[in-house]
């Protein structure tokens, strides 16, 4: 909550919050040993592979790594936008 | 009764691992406990100068395990308070002239004459920490509100759980109460919040500190500084006693709200 009136408040993040989102972000590659390039080549493949059967829009798909206590989870958020057109 | 084995590391150097030990040590020898601190920093010998113990070592820790003493010749009685002793760790030798075999057959040695056995493991992810952790009951991880401190006592904490040894509780160690009101400084919740694990005490950055190890007294001597109150509150956290976090932002009770909902990260 503090960090988010700062937010409001202040243009630039305060050095604590910096610290606080950087920490993140490399506990996460940390714990999961998966670097924001393999991420990206993640992202990809699954995109590859979601197309076979559902149309998707790339700009509006969002995979993100979440933490809940020390649990690490992936979240796929990918809007559909219709069904793959077949070739018969 | 039997001894609990806590071993105390950090991963990263110098955040306060042999302080936190000898403090902790202190406090608990302080209730009237029957408490061993032992070195295990083969080669580099710490924990004597801290609690003012140098000039009495005659056995260390690898003369207990290669047999040249008994282990009771290598317990240094402290001078301050009774039942606390010193088990220093040998200058002169390196981490391979202990396993954690070893480690385990010393504590189990301890562990009918006393009630706590506190263990101060080395920095770093090798042979010695490995030694260090063991014996223990239970593993407590210093850091510091800090980058790189915050990440290294993420990864071992990531390595005591894959060892095994259950999810370790967290001290935070020399936080700056108007730094992180500046927010200039990650605070306590932010770290508990980023580690995601059970929260034992916070100490304050204290100039008391090194003056008292200078003098070789340890601060939880000292009632009257705020880390000899952490650190009096963390012994009886240990105990089992419920006591709130030192309010150190005097008046808003910031650090107060932060309890022991943390635990439940394993």
């Amino acid at each position: 909550m503090d960090n988010f009136i700062n937010r409001i408040f202040s243009k630039e993040p305060s050095s604590a919050d910096k610290a606080k989102d950087r920490l993140r972000l490399v506990l996460i590659n940390d714990r999961t040993d998966l670097s924001a390039a393999a991420m990206e080549n993640l992202k990809d493949d699954l995109l590859e592979v979601l197309s076979r059967y559902i149309h998707i829009d790339p700009k509006s798909m969002r995979i993100d790594i979440t933490q809940e206590g020390r649990q690490q989870r992936l979240i796929a958020d990918i809007p559909i936008s219709g069904p793959v057109s077949r070739k018969y | 009764m039997s001894a609990k084995v806590i071993t105390i590391t950090s991963g990263k150097g110098g955040v306060g691992k042999t302080t936190a030990t000898a403090n902790i040590g202190a406090a608990l020898a302080t209730m009237g406990q029957r408490v061993a601190c032992i070195d295990a920093d083969i080669g580099l010998r710490n924990l004597d100068v801290v609690l003012g113990l140098e000039n009495r070592i005659v056995y260390d820790l690898v003369d207990a395990v290669e047999g040249r003493c008994r282990l009771s010749q290598a317990m240094i009685k402290d001078k301050h308070i009774p039942d606390l002793y010193l088990i220093p760790s040998a200058q002169t030798r390196d981490k391979t002239a202990v396993s954690p075999s070893d480690m385990i057959r010393i504590c189990d040695e301890l562990r009918p004459d006393l009630d706590w056995v506190i263990v101060d493991s080395p920095a770093g992810i090798e042979r010695g920490f490995k030694n260090a952790i063991a014996p223990a009951d239970e593993v407590i991880v210093i850091t510091n509100p800090e980058v790189s401190a915050v990440r290294d006592a993420d990864r071992i904490i990531g390595i005591v759980e894959a060892e095994e040894k259950g999810t370790p509780k967290l001290l935070i160690n020399r936080l700056s109460p108007e730094m992180v009101k500046q927010n200039n400084m990650l605070s306590a919740d932010d770290v508990v919040d980023l580690l995601a694990i059970h929260l034992l005490g916070i100490v304050p950055e204290d100039k008391a500190v090194l003056i008292s190890t200078n003098q070789g007294t340890p601060i939880a001597l000292d009632n009257k500084s705020l880390a000899g109150q952490a650190y009096q509150n963390i012994a009886r956290r240990l105990m089992g006693e419920e006591i709130p976090l030192l309010d150190l932002d005097k008046g808003s009770g910031f650090f107060n709200r932060i309890s022991s909902v943390f635990g439940s990260g394993d």
